[in-house]
């Protein structure tokens, strides 16, 4: 079943340079796993396209619950250069949570997600 | 030795709300007041404003602040640490001591200042003898912008503010020191943790990471259940009690409105992370993949079991550079077909720009309302949308051609796409660009300088 991450996970963005950096903070603690499993830096490159012009690294929190992600070259330029209405990156944290992911139904229904 | 310490966060940047410090210190017991004042451009614009006057050039809304809480702040013995100072920390220093005579607290309060981190005077000789400090994000040698920098610092820890209460400072005023180290400073201070206690040192760094963006941890841009915050019109900005074995509690005064949650520290936790493992400031390394947190209370989350390592032999320096113009005009488009309008006029003041010849280093449009947050992932917008602003921003080295730009964007109004308003601003004003460039220099080059003024 697919499930939007706004079901499963907060997220707060913010700025340094031109990366972005979203961390993405699962709503309850047995989400994580499930986060941990779909949302790879590769998905989160794919969902980015066109706005993440250069690489997406992951790091794991597990004691937070929470992933970070850095979007480099996002920001169009990044600071004071950027001509972007969101140049630090705020809502980057939002557009994550847009991301549909693919959980098994019996996932689902232990999970309580329906 | 004190077994608990209270350090309040008053301001969150430069331009926060001007009553939260005072609430802080009249809201209800605290020790400190951390004030952070600076972001990664503020010293330019202090810069700036020290050439255009001797005497400016620090955070002038510390000194109308300082007049209204220092006579509490006195008789409670309350410190202040503050990066007011910016480019002029003896200039601030100077406007406080005149308001504590005003005050009838001449010579009473005692004024530390912590200088050292300007170096821009020092820049040529730095690189004459191989520092480089080359840009950390793009790896470029400084040469490329030598000569279009404004301001050079290098970020202070905490030792230096240690150091300034140690000798008894009541207001520590610092140029460029980092934000963490404003509210380390004060546990080093009163608990008498040594330079190579890390897991002590990355737990008041994280403290301060905390509290540095006053009200966002306290349910400021809290996206975890925001419809039910309590009261955010009275929002308390955040405290952190400090006990002297590194663990604390966040929390704030009773009685006002905001939250302090696991959540809400975990966003803020997370707020400008790089890898999480490697969080670097003069002071040390800390680790935040060790950081525990559990409710001690309503509105009280204690943060334990931190772990840190030694520091790295650089200090971070923020240096500032010209780097040309920029300017952003916008116009709302209204029903029907609002954002087909706004695209229509965006084609044709490129037109106008490609006729006009002008050269620009970037052109970029948004839609507001269709996807200036959100890209390409918000998809299309629902055809009856009742409006759009177009958004169109250009920059450029050639200061002229930006003006030009400008002139472009009325005269759509009445030669172009219908239904359009939204000028009521006037011209967009064309802006300087002031960029930062990080670098990072060997500490063994900077000589904090540590003064006790009355």
């Amino acid at each position: 079943m697919k499930i939007q991450l706004v079901k499963l996970a907060h997220a707060r963005s913010g700025d340094k340079g031109d990366t972005a950096n979203v961390g993405l903070i699962a709503l309850e603690d047995k989400f994580y796993p499930i986060l941990v499993r779909e949302v790879t830096a590769e998905r989160v490159k794919q969902h980015f396209k066109g706005s993440c012009l250069g690489e997406v690294e992951r790091f794991e929190l597990p004691n937070l619950g929470a992933l970070n992600f850095l979007l480099h070259e996002s920001l169009g330029g990044g600071g004071t250069l950027s001509l972007m209405t969101d140049a630090q990156g705020k809502t980057f944290s939002t557009a994550l949570l847009r991301m549909e992911i693919d959980v098994p139904e019996p996932e689902v229904d232990t999970l309580e997600l329906r | 030795m004190k077994q608990k310490i209270r350090i309040a966060a008053g301001q969150g940047f430069w331009g926060d709300l001007p009553d939260a410090p005072v609430r802080q210190v009249e809201g209800g017991p605290i020790d400190y007041l951390m004030l952070d004042y600076l972001a990664e451009v503020t010293m330019s614009i202090m810069q700036k404003q020290k050439a255009r006057d001797p005497n400016a050039g620090y955070a002038k809304d510390f000194v109308p602040l300082m007049r209204r809480i220092l006579p509490a702040c006195f008789e409670r013995g309350i410190k202040v640490t503050a990066n007011a100072g910016g480019v002029n920390v003896r200039g601030c220093a100077g406007a406080v001591i005149d308001v504590a005579r005003e005050l009838g607290l001449g010579g009473k309060v005692r004024i530390g200042i912590v200088t050292g981190d300007d170096i821009m005077s020092r820049l040529d000789e730095l690189l004459s003898r191989g520092i480089e400090l080359r840009n950390m994000d793009t790896g470029e040698p400084l040469s490329t912008v030598r000569d279009k920098i404004q301001s050079a610092n290098a970020y202070l820890g905490a030792w230096p503010i240690v150091e300034a209460l140690n000798q008894g400072a009541q207001i520590v005023i610092t140029g460029r020191a980092t934000d963490t180290g404003l509210t380390l400073a004060p546990m080093i201070h009163e608990f008498g943790w040594s330079n190579d206690d890390w897991n002590r040192l990355a737990a008041g760094t994280i403290a301060g990471h905390i509290i540095e963006c006053g009200a966002q941890v306290s349910g400021g841009n809290c996206q975890y259940e925001w419809r039910s915050i309590p009261n955010l019109a009275d929002v308390g900005f955040p405290i952190v009690e400090a006990a002297p074995d590194g663990t604390f509690v966040v929390t704030k005064h009773e009685r006002t409105g905001g939250w302090i949650i696991i959540p809400s520290v975990k966003e803020q936790l997370v707020y400008e992370m790089g890898d999480p493992r490697e969080y670097i400031t003069p002071d040390c390394v800390a680790d935040f993949t060790t950081i525990k947190l559990e409710y001690e209370g309503r509105d009280r989350v204690r943060v334990f079991g931190i772990e840190g390592r030694p520091a790295t032999e650089f200090l971070k320096v923020s240096i500032s550079y010209s780097a040309g113009f920029k300017a952003v005009g916008t116009l709302v488009y209204s029903w029907p077909d609002a954002y087909d309008k706004a695209q229509a006029a965006d084609r044709i003041l490129r037109g106008r720009l490609d006729r006009l010849g002008l050269k620009f280093d970037q052109v970029l449009t948004e839609f507001v309302g269709v996807n200036a947050t959100h890209g390409p992932l918000a998809g299309p917008p629902h055809a009856d949308i009742p409006e759009v602003q177009l958004r169109v921003g250009v920059r450029g080295q050639d200061r002229s051609a930006v003006e030009r730009f400008t002139k472009e964007i009325a005269p759509l109004i009445l030669t172009g796409p219908p239904a359009v308003t939204g000028f009521a601003g006037g011209r967009p004003k064309v802006e300087e660009i002031v960029a930062y460039w990080p670098a990072l220099i060997p500490k063994g080059e900077i000589t904090p300088v540590v003064e006790v003024l009355t």
